[in-house]
């Protein structure tokens, strides 16, 4: 391939990758009128307005702390005790632990389709649903068995020595644990918070599942009730749009190797 | 140059994106007891990951079974026991489920074949590492980061018959017999959601594609310029089948993946979205928003054995390529 034709190619691919998103933020500075009569131009002024409506009248400023105390936790919590297990079962010997952990990451075949009913009911019955905490528990749980797989398999490359200096200072799992395995496990553990936080924030199926108070809400769910709010007031869309994206766009921005080893990581589930 | 050899390699160390290959201890080699003692408290470890797994996703996937043969409403305390008969209806007496199947098929068999070739050709564009690469990787991965919802969005615009950006720009080019009133468009709406599912995941496939290839042996490359092979050849010869284990997990992840655009579809055709854009996730969805547990369960694990099937079917695929 010339080097001409290398370029055209990946010019034009940048483009349609830039041009719809240079559109969306251009345009939550815009009115109706403005975006449809010139979609590409600059917004005349940045007057917030339409951030204001989102925020306000719309009460994404709501769902966006929900999003916050969800995600916040659940990244933690799966964090925890995703890597309390997967140290457990990279030192564990024997069949046995291979056969735990394979048992936790079969979990990664099953569709959340497959056993969302009778998640339903059973958080029904435990009064769980309509809960900030039924659903940050409900998204440990849908991505535990991914967390496992990538942390177990970044702690059973460490060599052994590691593992066993502690116990020959006396230390007990614990210690190592938490002085030797945690620093040293960082880079896995930075890529794996990375991959949760993208797939927790961005999670749709289970706060629809879950949730059917406004109040409680966050802000994939409440984004998808624009749809019938807003219709075709596609600036308000947009200002939803961007309000949503922007943590975890500004995280991209200074964390992108992180997010690029994790999004991979989670995606070769061979 | 055989690729028979090739592909013996390629078996032998499958590459895994963050697991250097270093050690590996497996459970045959482990020195022997007493060398090391497990100490008992490393049971507890795992302790809390188990629990809360078994009691809140196996035991519920097991459930799903035991819903799925009968009429259970979701509510009412008694239910009959049907037997298979919800999958009885399934198969001969449901046009919703059928053309979700229908619905589901086309949008991966265009997702599949769109977003593996394109993710492969920006891939080999892009391999090398510099300034510019790097920047445009960067570019090309962000779409993948957004919520489908609000990817959803961004082409609702796109797409809108009326004021949308690229009917609008067509206009301005004086192609009108372009213009398309693309969702609206009974027959083809299931295959513009699909392109914009290339769209928002190319770039993530870029990037596993890029790694595959930066794995590949500079020598191979050597030999067959001895050899005298020509660009397509070196591709066909050395690339490809070298990169085959990174094409069987970039398929494999993409038909997950294509199964799972449910936000997409939510996003872009409504909740409940309508018939032209309902797929299998949305319908199991509308079955248990409707209160036929009993039956959505049913669905889910046909739409579990359906996936499942796919999958196979695709890893022999994959393998039938990699012969000359």
């Amino acid at each position: 391939m010339t080097s001409l034709s290398r370029r055209v190619i990946l010019g034009i691919y940048a483009l349609l990758v830039a041009v719809p998103l240079i559109v969306v933020v251009t345009g939550t500075f815009k009115t109706t009128k403005q975006l449809f009569s010139s979609p590409f131009g600059l917004p005349s002024d940045l007057a917030p307005g339409n951030f204001r409506t989102v925020l306000t009248d719309a009460s994404m400023g709501h769902s966006f702390a929900n999003s916050v105390i969800v995600t916040g936790s659940a990244v933690l919590l799966t964090l925890l005790i995703g890597s309390l297990a997967s140290y457990g079962l990279a030192r564990i010997p024997g069949r046995l632990g291979w056969l735990i952990y394979g048992f936790l990451v079969l979990g990664m075949a099953v569709p959340a389709q497959a056993n969302m009913i009778p998640q339903y009911v059973l958080f029904q019955r435990l009064g769980l649903l309509d809960s900030l905490t039924g659903l940050i528990l409900i998204e440990i749980v849908a991505t535990m068995p991914v967390a496992i797989f990538i942390m177990t398999g970044f702690m059973r490359t460490l060599p052994r020595e590691l593992y066993e200096a502690g116990s020959v200072d006396g230390a007990n799992p614990w210690r190592t644990y938490l002085s030797i395995v945690l620093p040293v496990s960082l880079p896995s553990l930075a890529a794996t918070a990375i991959f949760l936080f993208v797939i927790q924030w961005n999670d749709l199926l289970y706060p629809l599942l879950f949730i059917h108070d406004p109040s409680k809400r966050t802000l994939p769910l409440a984004l998808l009730n624009f749809q019938g709010e807003y219709l075709t007031n596609y600036p308000l869309l947009f200002t939803g749009v961007v309000i949503a994206s922007a943590p975890i766009v500004i995280a991209y921005v200074f964390l992108q190797r992180y997010f690029v080893a994790g999004m991979t990581a989670g995606s070769v589930k061979g | 140059m055989t690729t028979h050899m090739l592909s013996k390699r390629i078996s032998a160390d499958t590459p895994r994106a963050t697991h250097s290959p270093a050690r590996h201890p497996r459970p045959g080699v482990r020195p022997r007891r007493g060398a090391t003692r497990t100490h008992p408290a490393l049971w507890l470890f795992p302790l809390p990951a188990v629990a809360l797994y078994i009691v809140f996703f196996a035991l519920p996937t097991a459930q799903a079974f035991q819903y799925a043969v009968t009429d259970w409403d979701g509510l009412s305390a008694a239910f009959n026991s049907v037997g298979l008969g919800n999958f009885g209806t399934m198969a001969t007496n449901d046009d919703l489920f059928h053309n979700a199947t229908t619905n589901s098929l086309k949008f991966l068999l265009v997702v599949v074949v769109l977003q593996t070739g394109l993710s492969l050709l920006l891939a080999l564009l892009l391999q090398r590492n510099s300034r510019a690469t790097s920047a445009l990787r960067a570019l090309y991965f962000l779409p993948a980061i957004l919520s489908s919802v609000s990817v959803a969005f961004v082409w609702k615009f796109m797409y809108d018959p009326n004021f949308g950006l690229i009917n609008q720009a067509l206009d301005t080019v004086g192609l009108h017999g372009l213009q398309s009133a693309f969702l609206g468009n009974e027959s083809a709406a299931i295959y513009w959601v699909a392109l914009t599912q290339v769209w928002a995941h190319t770039g993530q496939l870029m990037v596993i594609y890029i790694a595959g290839l930066q794995q590949i042996p500079r020598e191979l490359y050597e030999s067959a310029d001895l050899d005298g092979a020509g660009r397509w050849q070196r591709f066909r010869f050395v690339t490809w089948p070298m990169i085959a284990p990174t094409t069987a997990i970039v398929i494999a992840y993409t038909t997950i993946q294509s199964f799972k655009a449910f936000d997409l579809i939510l996003g872009l055709g409504g909740n409940p979205p309508k018939g032209s854009l309902d797929i299998l996730s949305t319908r199991i969805y509308a079955t248990f928003t409707n209160s036929q547990f009993g039956y959505a369960a049913a669905e889910s694990i046909v739409f579990m054995l359906i996936i499942a099937l796919v999958s196979v079917l695709q890893r022999r695929a994959v393998k039938l390529t990699q012969r000359v």
